[in-house]
């Protein structure tokens, strides 16, 4: 079976793996026509890790189900999104099949029940290795229950012949991401991979997919609510609001300096990153945007302190604000208006 | 499973012995007789009629006797047709109505799972109306319906085929009525086919595979159609119980000597044994299909062979 070689094609450190160009997600509904993710672009480079956070509906699972061409039937992808130069939206099942579960791989966010619950863990992991590495099944067998103990699933070679059912939630989301590590990804998404999880687990998972990135060198795509887990684990950031990237850089100086107003209501919420805990902890108040009906100006504006007349009239681009940072806020217009 | 399979089978008796009863004494229930049509006799000749039967001993005494027979498999002689024994009776009109369900029933489950299968993969196109539509037509039209339609354009017009008759089964004289029996069950097979289908591929697991690069036909083999066959399966349990009633209508019309016929005018006639022996068959029947159907979920579904351990 044909399929990309394993380590030595790999994109140098550095490189861009993933690129995302004015990627546009809508939904079609009875009601109308949902803006889930709008004109979104950025980089992915070999070796990275990207945290990509924003409140619920904010459209960071639609992004990547897009560049995995796994929208449900009523939703289109526009713009480009391209893996080493390829294109992926739009391109015909062969091409996806080809690149899916082998250079890219997704751990989803209902990881748990990700499993078919018809089919042996062994089976379902092997099977992978049949499809993409064209291995023999008794080999691909072995290499499963290496799999397994690669994410320290305790009893792998007793693991490899149950079925999701008899396995714990921990043990689900290792195997999930066993899955989507067995054939070595240059870009691994992880949707939420610890929200279901008990906190102990949490831990584990996290270390889990921090060793995973150190060893195989794969780009890692973090989607998560917890910035302490952005803080800990990636690079770089992606702060998404109403389907808009509206803040990247690195993270460190996000989230020392972050500019965006949304970016730093949400650091306020995180009680775990702000350096003074009497600081009010709470959550953003006000709605999330409509998606439906998205307003003509910024989109953060009706729960934004510092919104002006500009705000609701124009919508802010994304510009760039220091080296490798940008933010789409009328604030930075006239530059420096910021006082923290 | 073997286990599981032999409790089954243990309670497999015990019902059957339930339904045999509770068929024997609904029977006697019913008003009139075996004889009434032959109402010019003369009494005592009804009667010594009666007594060779043992019609004359009081219920409980002809209960005994017609168990002590059945155990050995003799269900006595029929009452309507004379000289046969109920047993030959069965043994000439069951192995027509078999052939008949269980070609229909496969012809249907062919034509019904390719059918739901391909609407449910391409749902909401023309090929997914189209198999829909043509499954709402097919339960919307009874078998005596589309009998005399089918006999009347392949046998009278075309004359393809025969109109009826069995003739020791040839395959000429068993397609018309095969498909008339199947198709009013493609259409339901291929109704819960189509609705299983959807519902699995809805499920995220199936999103997860697609992600892996599976491909589209080992995803719907391996992922997919194990889940989805389990209505499928609930359904097919009692329905190929019912291969001996199901094909009544169509044996009647196509004038074949199954053992529906037997059925009826066993009943119409109150001529007991027959019944009994049909009633018992019949039970037989749903108690097995049942059996396999629930064997077959356990095949499909690891959390029920668990369970069934
Ligand atoms: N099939 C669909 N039809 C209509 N709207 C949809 C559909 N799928 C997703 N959406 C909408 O798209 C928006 C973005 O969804 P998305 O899953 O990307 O959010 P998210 O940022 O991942 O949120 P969460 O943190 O809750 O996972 C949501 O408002 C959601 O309701
Ligand atoms: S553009 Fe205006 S409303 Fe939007 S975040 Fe900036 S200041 Fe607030
Ligand atoms: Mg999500």
């Amino acid at each position: 079976m044909p399929s990309t070689p394993v380590t030595a094609d790999r994109a140098p450190a550095g490189t861009t793996v993933l690129e995302c160009r004015d990627l546009t997600v809508r939904f079609r509904t009875d009601r109308g026509e949902v803006a889930a993710v709008s004109d979104l672009s950025f980089d992915l480079r070999a070796g990275e890790c990207l945290g990509v956070v924003g409140e619920s509906g904010s459209g960071k699972s639609q992004t990547f189900l897009a560049a995995f061409g796994l929208l449900a039937g009523n939703g289109r992808a526009s713009g480009s999104i391209r893996y080493r130069g390829e294109e992926l939206l739009g391109a015909p099942p062969e091409t996806l099949d080809r690149l899916r579960g082998d250079r890219l791989a997704m751990v989803f966010q209902d990881a748990l029940s990700g499993l078919t619950p018809t089919m042996r863990i062994g089976d379902q992991l092997a099977e992978v290795l049949v499809r993409h590495r064209g291995l023999p099944r008794r080999e691909a067998q072995d290499r499963a229950v290496q799999a397994l103990a690669a994410v320290r699933v305790p009893d792998p070679g007793v693991r490899a012949r149950s079925y999701p059912f008899e396995l714990s939630g921990g043990q689900r989301q290792r195997v999930m991401i066993a899955l989507a590590m067995l054939c070595g990804p240059e870009v691994l998404v992880a949707d939420e991979p610890t929200t279901a999880l008990d906190v102990t687990v949490q831990a584990q998972v996290l270390r889990l997919l921090r060793g995973l990135r150190d060893e195989t060198g794969s780009a890692l795509v973090l989607i998560t609510h917890d910035l302490a887990v952005v803080a800990g684990l990636c690079d770089h950031v992606l702060v998404m609001y109403g389907g808009r990237a509206v803040e990247t850089g690195p993270v460190r100086e996000v989230l020392r300096a972050p500019r965006h107003p949304y970016t730093r209501a949400l650091l306020r919420s995180m009680p775990s990153l702000t350096a003074d805990p009497d600081v009010d902890l709470a959550v953003i108040p006000g709605q999330p945007p409509d998606l439906e009906n998205l307003p003509p100006g910024c989109a953060f504006a009706p729960r934004c302190g510092r919104a002006h007349d500009a705000c609701t009239a124009d919508r802010p681009a994304l510009r760039a604000t220091g080296p490798g940072r940008a933010s789409a806020c009328h604030l930075d217009d006239a530059g420096g208006h910021h006082g923290v | 499973m073997l286990n599981y399979t032999l409790r089954r089978l243990g309670i497999a008796i015990p019902t059957l012995f339930i339904i045999v009863t509770a068929a024997f004494f609904l029977m006697r229930l019913a008003p009139g007789g075996p004889f009434d049509a032959e109402a010019d006799l003369e009494p005592e000749v009804l009667e010594n009629i009666r007594a060779s039967y043992d019609l004359d001993k009081p219920l409980l005494t002809q209960y005994r006797l017609f168990l002590q027979r059945a155990v050995r498999g003799d269900f006595g002689p029929s009452l309507v047709y004379k000289d046969y024994s109920v047993t030959e009776l069965i043994a000439i009109g069951l192995p027509v109505s078999i052939q008949l369900g269980l070609l229909a029933k496969l012809l249907a489950l062919v034509l019904g799972c390719t059918g739901g299968i391909v609407a449910a993969l391409r749902q909401n196109t023309t090929v997914d109306h189209a198999v829909m539509a043509m499954a709402m037509t097919g339960i919307a039209l009874p078998a005596f319906v589309t009998a005399p339609i089918l006999a009347l354009v392949f046998g009278l017009y075309l004359k393809l085929l025969p109109v009826a008759g069995w003739d020791d089964g040839a395959w000429r004289n068993l397609v018309l009525p095969v498909v008339a029996l199947a198709l009013p069950q493609v259409a339901v097979i291929a109704r819960l086919m189509r609705g299983g289908m959807l519902e699995v591929l809805r499920a995220s697991f199936v999103r997860t595979a697609r992600a892996r690069g599976l491909g589209e036909a080992r995803i719907v083999t391996r992922h997919v159609l194990p889940t989805a066959l389990i209505p499928l399966v609930g359904y097919l349990g009692p329905a190929l119980a019912g291969i001996m009633t199901g094909s009544l209508v169509i044996e009647l019309i196509f004038n074949l000597p199954g053992v529906g016929r037997y059925f009826v005018q066993g009943a119409l006639n109150r001529d007991y044994p027959l019944v009994m022996g049909i009633v018992i068959v019949y039970a037989t029947f749903i108690i097995l299909f049942n059996l396999l159907s629930d064997l077959a979920y356990a095949g499909l579904d690891p959390r029920v062979r668990k369970a069934y351990r």
